[in-house]
């Protein structure tokens, strides 16, 4: 076991166990906090795989925009655990049950898949994960639906300012 | 890395963050599981992509195979943080109404 | 000629379409013209055509395919032969002179119901032509289904009467039973030989094994026995009586019924190559004849006593096709269309004048107030009796001839039904026209010779009556002398019979000599004391028909009634109401229970997006057990 296998065990398990634990945190403000730690975990999975600008990016658009968003309407709110609504036990029972049964069921799909046995994804090295080779693409394949998201975020603040607005 | 790990560790989010939607009431939290599901979705897509570049470098150490697969992956997270705005909003507003994020209160649905 | 063949039907139906759509807005008179001009054209070019035949020869006019299905095909055609041009020339000519003499009988009815009159009686002869000029057995089941329905509405001409109505259903039952036969031997032959044209049939008949023939043959005599009136269905035709008197002469006596022996005498290659079915022709038709002979000896309606002796006549008709005298049979047909329609319109003239009076005990000594009906009357009375010259002896003798060839006990009975034939008709005349009159003193004051619109036809059919049966002077007297069968020989393969001339000379003196006693003994007996009480014994079972009526009644009717009332009360009901109710209640419980469901919880809507995802991924793994069952659905 070499040092990139160890650090994707260790990357994936966090991954995992963050992510059982947002679920499993009573109180919304550790929940915000455990996943955050999970996208840490996938953007260490991103930098494993040499895509660094998505590494990056995930940090900074997640990690930091997305999840401070989060945080602050939790505190604004003043939500805690206490406050913190819960199903009965029974609903909580069958969604983990059909959860765990659609995992069970789509890893046995790729479990039988035959022709992805011998695929692997390249570690560590390889350019095209790498900004130079991103943004050609970008700016020469991909200019016209990149300049549509810009109108695509320019929507979502005005739907935002307009909801947000008090009446 | 074989791509099977890749592809069940993303199943394995994406089906936390099912359960978590199934299992929570507060709105905020069930968001935030989507999120979830979206990043397990990007982790696949940079996964793929770089597995089809692994299939193209072995001829060729330049190939620019698996681009599209990160650019998408851009793209998503485009969507999703215009989605969180939206969506925070749409919380923010129902906060505002009824004093609670439980959406067993957004029963409006049944009729 | 070809086009000329089209005119036939044409003018009928345009006639019908015209009285039929205009009947609102046409007087009388105009219905009146255009409801007998159209047959009377229709005559004229039926005379071209049969003159053309006799020159020519047989042609076939095919207008269009009327049903091209795989490797067999229907043309809609026109067959326009020595048998069927003969049938032209009754159809229109008695057609004609029915008409002319409707237009005198209706006239008190209302216009448009006297419109619905002639556009009926216009549908019923274009029904009828197209059953004898079809050159296939598809296109004569046109006709005669039409024939059929023009029967059903012209007995319930009179809607308003109930009774009158329930005539006209069961006249419609009965041949629809019969139709069924008929229907059934066009499949047969169609599966047998893939083709109903008449030529191509006739021509590969060795290619039917001997049942397939008996069984066809038996089927179409089935159809025969509804539309003519035969043992066991001939009840319907007596009740049919309820139409109008001049219907009654041309459906019910000269035309309609007698398309039973125009389809047997059409497939008389196929009848003569079995001997079952010709046998039971023979044996149902001899019963008919005599049966229904003794019934009406008992009758008192003067209609009745018509019907019950054209049911008799159709069965003498039948011996003589069961007995191979095909022509003997066609010239019966020919001479009872003129003697039939003739009494009938007689007894239409008597009922006219005396104010729709039909019991005959309510008559008596017409003789002097209705001198043309009554000279008519007794020339027609005389024709069906068998009196040498009339028409009436040369058809049936030679029909007897072939019995007597056939079977003697045959020739027995069917001269005890012509001594029967001979007393009952003039039993009615005895009581009709001779002795005093026994109506009201109104309907005495009313006694009045019919218009001579009726009187014209009635001469003309009675002349007819007199001088038709010299188109078949029997071997006997004149050589070569019958015109018909050497006229229809091309048609009609005659099963030859033999018979020394002395045998027919004492054969021929015998049924006259009977036939003649019985007239004078019905006169005698009548004239003077006509039986006007109730009948009692044999007399009384006679008069009530044999009770065959109420035994059909209690036999068929009633349990089929009572079998409906189960199906309709128990399985109906509790059945198949329950299943249908069942389902609705279902389909309401289980909407009810599933109502639940929409709970309007994200959650349960999101839990069930997942079971779905569940399913539609098992149902979708590849190699799974559901897949394929899946796929194997596509």
């Amino acid at each position: 076991m070499n040092a990139t296998q160890i650090v994707f065990w260790f990357l994936s398990a966090l991954a995992l166990v963050s992510a059982l634990m947002v679920l499993l945190s009573k109180n919304p403000v550790h929940s915000v906090l455990w996943l955050i730690t999970v996208f840490f975990a996938i953007s260490g999975h991103y930098i494993l795989l040499n895509a660094q600008f998505l590494a990056i990016v995930n940090l900074i658009v997640y990690a930091g925009a997305i999840m401070v968003l989060f945080l602050f309407v939790i505190m604004l709110m003043n939500l805690n655990k206490q406050t913190e609504p819960q199903k009965n036990a029974w609903l909580k029972m069958a969604g983990a049950i059909s959860g765990g049964c659609l995992l069970m069921i789509l890893i046995s799909l790729v479990k039988q898949a035959n022709e992805i046995t011998t695929k692997t994804a390249r570690m560590k090295d390889g350019d095209i994960g790498l900004i130079g080779n991103l943004g050609k693409a970008l700016f020469h394949d991909y200019v016209v639906p990149f300049e549509i998201s810009s109108v695509l975020f320019l929507s979502a603040m005005v739907g935002a300012v307009v909801i947000g607005k008090k009446d | 890395m074989p791509i099977q790990y890749y592809i069940i560790l993303s199943l394995a989010l994406f089906c936390i963050g099912i359960v978590g939607v199934l299992t929570r009431r507060n709105a905020i939290i069930i968001f935030m599981c989507i999120e979830l599901m979206l990043n397990a979705v990007n982790l696949l897509l940079v996964a793929f992509s770089k597995m089809h570049y692994a299939a193209a470098a072995v001829a060729n150490k330049a190939a620019t195979e698996g681009t599209e697969g990160q650019l998408f992956v851009f793209f998503i997270m485009v969507v999703a943080a215009a989605e969180v705005s939206v969506g925070l909003a749409i919380i923010v507003m129902m906060y505002r109404n009824i004093h609670s994020v439980d959406v067993s209160f957004l029963n409006r649905l049944k009729n | 000629m070809n086009t000329l063949a089209y005119l036939v039907p044409l003018f009928p139906l345009l006639g019908f379409l015209v009285n039929g759509l205009g009947r609102k807005s046409l007087s009388k008179s105009a219905t009146g013209v255009i409801g007998s001009g159209v047959i009377l054209a229709s005559f004229v070019v039926s005379l071209l055509l049969f003159f053309d035949v006799k020159s020519h020869g047989a042609t076939i006019a095919t207008a269009f395919d009327f049903i091209n299905g795989g490797s067999f095909k229907i043309p809609f055609a026109f067959q326009i032969d020595q048998l069927s041009s003969l049938f032209l020339l009754i159809i229109t000519g008695i057609g004609f002179l029915i008409h002319l003499y409707s237009t005198a009988y209706m006239h008190e009815e209302e216009s448009h119901h006297f419109a619905r009159y002639f556009a009926y009686l216009n549908l019923f002869v274009f029904s009828m032509l197209l059953l004898v000029m079809g050159a296939n057995y598809v296109i004569m089941f046109i006709g005669w289904e039409g024939v059929g329905l023009c029967s059903y509405l012209l007995i319930g001409y009179w809607f308003k009467n109930a009774n009158y109505n329930y005539a006209a259903k069961k006249a419609f039952v009965m041949n629809r039973i019969g139709d069924l036969g008929f229907l059934l031997a066009v499949f047969w032959l169609l599966s047998k030989l893939g083709t109903v044209t008449y030529g191509d049939v006739f021509a590969n008949y060795s290619k039917l094994s001997s049942a397939d023939m008996t069984g066809i043959t038996i089927l179409l005599f089935v159809g025969a026995m509804g539309k003519s009136a035969q043992i066991p269905l001939y009840t319907w035709l007596p009740d049919a009586m309820a139409g109008p008197t001049p219907v009654s002469a041309l459906i019910h006596a000269a035309t309609m019924v007698t398309a039973g022996i125009y389809m047997i005498a059409r497939s008389n290659v196929l009848y003569s190559h079995s001997e079952v079915a010709q046998n039971l022709v023979a044996i149902i038709g001899l019963a008919t004849a005599l049966f229904s002979a003794t019934i009406a000896i008992k009758q008192n309606d003067i209609k009745k006593v018509l019907a019950y002796s054209t049911v008799s006549q159709l069965g003498y008709m039948f011996l003589g096709l069961g007995v191979g005298a095909y022509t003997g049979a066609v010239f019966h047909v020919m001479t009872h269309a003129f003697f039939k329609a003739l009494l009938f319109l007689g007894a239409g003239s008597v009922i006219h004048a005396m104010h729709h009076e039909q019991d005959i005990r309510k008559m008596g000594g017409l003789k002097k107030k209705l001198p043309i009906t009554h000279i008519t009357f007794l020339m027609g009375c005389i024709a069906i009796s068998g009196i040498p010259p009339f028409s009436g002896f040369f058809s049936k003798d030679e029909i007897l001839a072939a019995a007597f060839a056939h079977n003697p006990v045959y020739w027995g009975l069917g001269v005890a039904g012509a001594a029967m034939t001979a007393f009952y008709m003039f039993r009615l005349y005895a009581t009709t026209f001779l002795g005093t009159f026994r109506g009201t003193h109104e309907q005495e004051h009313h006694l009045h010779e019919s218009p001579s619109a009726m009187t014209i036809p009635l001469i003309i059919l009675a002349i007819l009556s007199v001088i038709g049966g010299f188109v078949g002077i029997p071997e006997l007297f004149v050589h070569d002398g019958h015109l018909l069968k050497s006229f229809l020989s091309p048609v009609i393969t005659e099963q030859e019979h033999h018979i020394e001339h002395s045998t027919e000379y004492v054969l021929m003196g015998i049924s006259v000599a009977v036939a003649a006693i019985a007239i004078l003994f019905a006169i005698s007996k009548y004239s003077k004391n006509p039986e006007l009480g109730e009948p009692a014994g044999l007399g009384k079972i006679l008069a009530d028909k044999w009770y065959i009526d109420e035994l059909y009644d209690a036999v068929i009717v009633k349990p089929l009634d009572a079998l409906a009332t189960f199906f309709k009360n128990i399985i109906e009901k509790s059945g198949i109401d329950g299943i249908v109710n069942g389902v609705g209640k279902l389909v309401t419980y289980s909407s009810r229970q599933l109502r639940l469901l929409q709970n309007g919880q994200v959650g349960g809507y999101i839990l069930f997006m997942v079971l779905a995802m569940i399913v539609v991924v098992l149902i979708w793994v590849n190699d799974g057990y559901l897949y394929k069952m899946f796929t194997s659905l596509f």
